[in-house]
């Protein structure tokens, strides 16, 4: 067989043989399953993946009747971000109507709670309007940021610059006020959003900050849920892997630090989410084939536990999509295939 | 990217049923074979036809579920939306609030 076409995980092109293919798709599910403590993929999954992946076209899908839905975190913000003047509802039109969107999300470019709180009078009109023209569920989304509390850009002592000084106690006790405020400003800004017609929240980026801003998440999901029973909650992760940063905090008796997509969806339902959305980072350095090894092997693991739907991440730099501005369709359309037909998804 | 994943794997919103069935997931928590096959119920069609766009066009014009081009008189935006809470029979946040605007 010729040389197979693929990528690294940053998108530059490279060539493989079959015997470098395999060796690479055996290397990225080892890695997962060996940091997950979770199964590696199968013989037969392997091979699927080595199927797809050798496939010659440039463009491959999944077989009719094994597709699933779509959730965009900040959809009209991308066509903003290449330059076409478009407002927000006619960005939301553009997906429901030329990119067959089943799900919508509005949002405000500053992508984060706290700086939406002041402005949320502004955004209720936006989507009430939207709500009237559009035809698929509408999310408003935006993420708990927890770094936008501490000083200089917020009311808390900065536990990075307190770390280090060796207070650590007086870090921890920053983070902990922090997800205090972030709490309240996801519950208001939702309840305001919910309150004028949205059909879900979307906390995005979640545990970027660490673990407490994935704690932040999952109490204000909690609350959203008690205030809005019927209400969709979506909580979707920034990394695969819950960082330590205050390393104590708990959530119903499960300690934060150091969780993994397959124990993140546990907590995400037990604090009433509706969808969740995994994160596996790409490696730059590593293969695509790698990569969606890697990726396939954490998001099976989810699907084999979660009870309720899941939409992993798979835009630039997660879920083996490489990390650039322009991700090939070569790439992407492999990854998707692949995560779809293993893992048990629900949409991504 | 959003596009790829589209077509590489997606059901195509308002071109199919996709819309209606991310409604059944986000509204009662139906993982995806569930939703579908609820949606399906709810249209008297199969599965494979509820992911077909020439089937669906027609069925959501005949239902007036809102379409990717719409002619005059068909359904648009809200007006789509009360009748695909009816045909699901599911709550609709917005749908709700607007009859309750409206005073219908």
């Amino acid at each position: 067989m010729e040389k197979i076409f693929t990528r690294f995980g940053d998108g530059t092109p490279t060539e493989m043989s079959e015997s470098e293919l395999r060796a690479d798709l055996e290397a990225g599910t080892e890695d997962a399953a060996d940091r997950g403590k979770i199964p590696p993929l199968t013989e037969d999954e392997l091979n699927h993946l080595f199927d797809i992946f050798s496939s010659p076209y440039k463009f491959i899908s999944v077989e009719p009747g094994q597709e699933i839905v779509l959730t965009y975190d900040g959809a009209h913000v991308k066509i903003r971000r290449h330059g076409l003047n478009v407002e927000r509802i006619q960005g939301l039109q553009i997906y429901e109507k030329v990119m067959g969107a089943d799900t919508l999300e509005l949002c405000h470019v500053d992508y984060s709670f706290k700086p939406i709180k002041p402005i949320v009078t502004f955004e209720q009109p936006v989507m009430e309007q939207a709500l009237l023209t559009t035809h698929a569920p509408m999310f408003y989304g935006a993420m708990p940021n927890l770094g936008l509390y501490s000083q200089p850009d917020g009311p808390f002592p900065n536990p990075a610059e307190l770390m280090p000084a060796g207070k650590i106690e007086e870090a921890q006790a920053s983070h902990e006020l922090a997800v205090k405020e972030a709490v309240r400003d996801i519950v208001f800004v939702g309840s305001c959003m919910i309150e004028c017609g949205a059909d879900g929240i979307n906390i995005d980026s979640t545990g970027a900050a660490g673990d407490a801003d994935f704690l932040a998440a999952l109490l204000a999901t909690q609350q959203l849920k008690e205030k809005y029973p019927h209400t969709c909650v979506e909580i979707g992760m920034a990394g695969e892997f819950i960082l330590g940063m205050h390393a104590g905090l708990e959530f119903e008796g499960t300690r934060l630090a150091g969780l993994y997509p397959h124990d993140q969806v546990k907590l995400v339902e037990k604090a009433g989410g509706t969808i969740y959305g995994p994160v596996v980072n790409t490696n730059t350095t590593e293969s695509t084939p790698w990569n969606v090894a890697r990726v396939v092997t954490f998001t099976k693991a989810v699907g084999e536990v979660a009870k309720i739907p899941i939409h992993p991440n798979m835009g630039m730099g997660v879920g083996a999509v490489p990390t650039c501005d322009h991700p090939p369709i070569d790439t992407v359309s492999r990854a998707s295939k692949a995560m779809v037909e293993i893992c048990r998804l629900d949409g991504l | 990217m959003a596009l790829a994943h589209a077509h590489a794997s997606g059901m195509g919103g308002m071109r199919t049923s996709g819309d209606l069935v991310a409604r059944m997931q986000m509204s009662r928590g139906m993982k995806i074979k569930e939703a579908k096959e609820y949606v399906a119920n709810k249209l008297s069609l199969s599965v494979t036809e509820i992911a077909d766009p020439v089937i669906m066009t027609e069925v959501r014009q005949d239902l007036k579920l809102g379409v990717i081009s719409p002619q005059a008189g068909d359904a648009l935006g809200i007006e789509a939306k009360c009748r695909i809470a009816e045909v699901l029979d599911i709550d609709i946040n917005c749908v709700n609030r607007f009859k309750n605007k409206a005073g219908i």
